[in-house]
């Protein structure tokens, strides 16, 4: 009937017209539960490279997390060249020194400090210049690669920016997202 | 049947109406005697009114007027002086030439003295009012209206400037250097800080009265922030020097805006005393821009969201008609074949 | 075991199980309501929806509260204020709406007054409704002392206080229900129990018993005629719309209620945006201070009619008058000794004693607002008598009202 149709037609329209509210509703909801500016704010972890010593390595902190800034001396570099991957067998020389970022004249590895296999945060041996995870044993070289199962893969390298003499964490630099795109981080 | 809705809305918005206003500015105004301001002009007007009102009360108790009547007269002469110094010609170069003598106290990074830190006078010329500068190198006491406190107002912190610029053309010479090379255009940020900073913190916006918090790093290993601890001693001991000096420590203005009325505000900042008599703040001197900008920082630490609050109001405004308007084509067609 | 049958579809397999369509009518399409009211009969739907929106714009607040002295001022003023996306927004839907909700309660409340809806069978709904205005009133205390500013620290001082019981002397149960001397971390912490848990469920559960009371007794009408709904249905149900005296709830009454929601949303939200000083006092935006007491407390203007009736007697005198004032309105139903269950209008007397009540709770209103100086003392304290007056003269007038 008419009337029926017209009474369906409003009652769906108002219907509408409630429901573009409720989303409105709901969308301001969903930004009520986003992180707050002054979390977002501390997501930046501004890293002085001028104050870190060759083969000593330094946790500091970003997002919560655990990095390990470790700076190349030259043996470091040129032993690099020899490193074998107990994985392959085959040498890791060309991925070993892309995984380092250049500042200046010197290089550094900076990956979060958690081993990529369960989370556990892995020592350092200077002598050794390698990670060993007491978790599981695993193990890392002194550019964060994996050099001993059972991690899936190498340290993994937080955004950075590379701005002077300092490297700001959580902004994607150009370097980074070479890193990103080379696969040599996640 | 006869349709009662119009007159049932008018009887309950009738009831509603009277009890809000008797509740709200009925109420309010009972309780808050209204003040009026001077529009920033500082002339001593208000100060004089003051006593005289005070000796009119005096006399009604049959008190003796002598000591007030002497101040009426002391307060009367001392506006009259800076009226003719405002009229003097303010010679710019000598007036530097003077400023030096204000630079011992009124310097970047100043000491704490006697209980207070000397605020920055970089944009002294654009924030403060020519007349009440006068009077502020005249006496300071006088002119910031708290001299009740002291029987001799050379005791006040900055009173030693009685003494050492005195000379009319002085006065009027260094006023003139401050308006013309102190003053550049000021931001609400400045404006606070400057006039208002060194007693009043905003904890909204990181400031303390030893400046703004500064970005520090805590000790990897343990965790504690050593930089920020002695940040806060500093905030900590400028605070209880404060305190001793005020009687208390003067209140963080972070959400002010919402606290007090505008009214009471503006009132309030340009002649504390006619708001709380007694009070410890001194009156400050702001031009009207000034407060203007003094009254937006207020606003964007205290009132921060209210563009966003006004815009998303209109637009939900508008929705809610919206809304309205087709609850009312729905009801209208369900009710056709029930009336 | 029931009978059970292969389901023809999601609708009837749900039927079978909950008996939805049942439900359906008894709550809905054949819940009959009378035609014969006006716009006043749709403040409860208003009050569900100003419930509801109390509810939300708290679970919002909820997120970024935080019930410490030290932290609960700020964390409402800076976080939630400042930093919160839409944070300001929840805030002031919740500040104007747990004010409005007790003007939409007074409207609620003198309708059925002046109607009778709390006669003849109707008593439980009057009962189960006051019940729901002590558990508002709860809520409202009990949310106000959560920012921790002056007023929300002096309020508790003041009405925990009473518990004192005057010559009585309780300091311990004062001090039992505060978890402390004074009002501190123990007591902030305990009232926002209430506040976010324990009250709200006694609503929730008080509602239910509201709507229940309503259900066999049926909605009233502006005439108080007793409505045969049964016959009533049967002429809608046959066709005869516009003849029959009663209505669907769902969707007929809905609509109506609807249309009015809305209305009452419009000026809603515009208090929200840009009227909101009265539901947000001054005084609760400075901080907490046991130190200093402002030049002014007073309550929310939804208790000044109840605290006035405190105010103006010496201290065990003002406790029992203010004891009174809260349960005696649960009464009304008993002290009524009239059956006519017909508009104020039509009951002689008891149109003035109406129309009375209400000029009497808006003086006190007004007069519990203003500092207790002259003339305003005296006002207050003949209102005041006014009231209790009122109550005493009730079953007198009603006992000799002619029948109608």
């Amino acid at each position: 009937m008419k009337n029926s149709s017209r009474r369906g037609f409003m009652g769906k329209a108002f219907g509408g017209v409630a429901g573009v509210g409720a989303i409105a509703a709901l969308f301001a909801m969903k930004k009520s539960w986003d992180p707050l500016p002054s979390v977002k704010a501390a997501g930046f972890t501004t890293l002085d490279m001028s104050a870190y010593k060759e083969n000593e390595l330094v946790v500091e902190k970003w997002r919560g997390k655990p990095i390990f800034v470790l700076k190349q001396s030259k043996a470091m570099l040129e032993s690099e060249d020899k490193n074998m991957s107990q994985l392959t067998g085959k040498t890791t020389a060309a991925i070993d020194k892309t995984r380092l970022i250049k500042i200046g004249d010197a290089h550094y590895m900076v990956t979060i400090g958690l081993c990529t296999h369960l989370g556990c945060i892995p020592g350092y041996d200077k002598d050794e210049k390698s990670f060993l995870c007491a978790c599981h044993g695993g193990k890392y070289d002194d550019t964060g690669m994996v050099t001993k199962s059972p991690p899936p893969r190498g340290l993994d390298i937080p955004p950075f920016k590379i701005d002077g003499n300092t490297l700001v964490l959580g902004e994607e630099g150009p370097e980074y997202k070479k890193m990103k795109e080379t696969g040599i981080t996640l | 049947m006869k349709n009662k809705e119009p007159l049932i809305l008018a009887v309950v918005v009738f009831f509603t109406l009277v009890t809000y206003y008797l509740v709200e500015p009925f109420a309010h105004s009972q309780m808050h005697k209204h003040v009026e301001g001077q529009d920033f002009v500082y002339n001593g007007t208000a100060d004089i009114e003051e006593v005289e009102h005070r000796i009119a009360i005096a006399k009604e108790g049959k008190a003796d007027t002598k000591a007030l009547e002497a101040k009426l007269q002391k307060k009367k002469a001392f506006w009259s002086d800076v009226e003719k110094i405002s009229k003097l010609k303010g010679d710019v170069v000598a007036g530097e030439g003077t400023f030096a003598m204000c630079q011992g106290c009124h310097m970047e990074g100043a000491a704490n003295m006697g209980g207070v830190t000397p605020p920055s006078l970089a944009h002294s010329g654009a924030l403060y009012d020519t007349k009440y500068l006068i009077a502020l190198i005249k006496d300071p006491a006088m002119a910031s209206n708290v001299d009740h406190k002291y029987a001799d107002t050379s005791m006040h912190p900055m009173g030693s400037i009685m003494a050492m610029v005195s000379e009319p053309q002085d006065i009027a010479n260094v006023v003139a250097f401050l308006k013309a090379k102190k003053s550049g255009e000021v931001t609400p940020k400045e404006a606070f800080v400057d006039s208002c900073g060194r007693c009043h913190a905003n904890r909204y916006e990181q400031l303390t009265q030893s400046g703004f918090i500064p970005k520090t790093k805590a000790d990897i290993k343990t965790g504690t922030d050593i930089a920020m601890l002695d940040f806060k001693k500093k905030v900590a001991q400028e605070q209880i020097s404060l305190a001793g000096y005020l009687g208390k420590l003067p209140p963080d203005l972070s959400i002010i805006i919402r606290a007090r009325s505008e009214h009471f505000l503006e009132t309030f900042v340009e002649n504390p005393q006619s708001q709380l008599a007694g009070t410890a703040m001194p009156r400050v001197g702001l031009t009207k821009d000034s407060y203007a900008k003094v009254l937006e920082y207020l606003e964007d630490s205290g009132d921060t969201k209210r563009h966003e609050r006004e815009s998303v109001g209109k637009n939900v405004m508008i929705y809610i008609l919206i809304f309205a308007i087709f609850a009312l084509l729905w009801k209208r067609e369900i009710w056709r074949d029930l009336h | 075991m029931a009978h059970f049958t292969k389901a023809t579809s999601i609708k009837d397999w749900l039927n079978q199980r909950l008996a939805i369509e049942k439900v359906e009518k008894v709550m809905a399409s054949e819940y009959w309501i009378p035609k014969n009211i006006n716009f006043l009969w749709a403040m409860g739907m208003v009050l569900v929806i100003t419930f509801v929106l109390l509810l939300v714009s708290g679970i919002f607040l909820l997120m970024y509260y935080q019930p410490n002295v030290d932290l609960a001022f700020d964390s409402v003023n800076y976080t939630i204020m400042r930093e919160v996306d839409f944070g300001w927004l929840w805030r002031h839907v919740h500040g104007v709406a747990a004010s409005v909700v007790f003007l939409i309660i007074y409207i609620h409340m003198f309708t059925a007054i002046y109607y009778g809806s709390y006669k003849k069978g109707r008593e439980m709904i009057w009962i189960s409704g006051m019940l729901l205005f002590v558990a508002f009133s709860a809520e409202a205390f009990s949310g106000y002392m959560l920012p921790w500013g002056q007023m929300s620290y002096w309020a508790g001082m003041v009405i925990t206080n009473l518990f004192s019981g005057g010559s009585l002397h309780a300091d311990g149960l004062v001090e039992w229900i505060r978890g402390d001397y004074v009002p501190a971390q123990a007591f902030l912490n305990r009232f926002f129990m209430l506040h976010v848990l324990l009250i709200p469920v006694a609503i929730m559960g008080l509602i239910g018993l509201h709507f229940g009371a309503l259900r066999i007794p049926h909605v009233n009408n502006q005439d108080g005629e007793e409505i045969d709904f049964d016959e009533e249905s049967k002429k809608y149900l046959a066709g005869d719309k516009a003849g029959s005296k009663v209505i669907r709830f769902a969707n007929d009454f809905m609509s109506k209620d609807m249309l009015v929601v809305a209305i009452y949303l419009v000026f809603f939200f515009y208090l929200v945006f840009f009227h909101y000083d009265f539901a947000m006092d001054p005084v609760n935006f400075d901080p907490a201070d046991g130190l200093k007491t402002p030049t002014h407390i007073y309550p929310e203007w939804y208790f000044l009619w109840s605290y006035e009736i405190l105010r103006p007697f010496s201290t065990n005198i003002g406790l029992m008058a203010f004891a009174f004032a809260q349960v005696i309105f649960m009464a009304l139903p008993f002290l009524d000794r009239s059956p006519n269950t017909v508009p104020a209008s039509r009951r002689g007397l008891f149109k003035y004693w109406f129309w009375a009540m209400l000029i009497d709770m808006i003086i006190l209103t007004a007069m519990g607002k203003v500092p207790p100086i002259e003339p305003f003392g005296t006002i207050g304290f003949y209102a005041a008598l006014t009231f209790i007056g009122l109550w005493i003269a009730l079953p007198i007038i009603t006992m000799f009202e002619k029948k109608a």
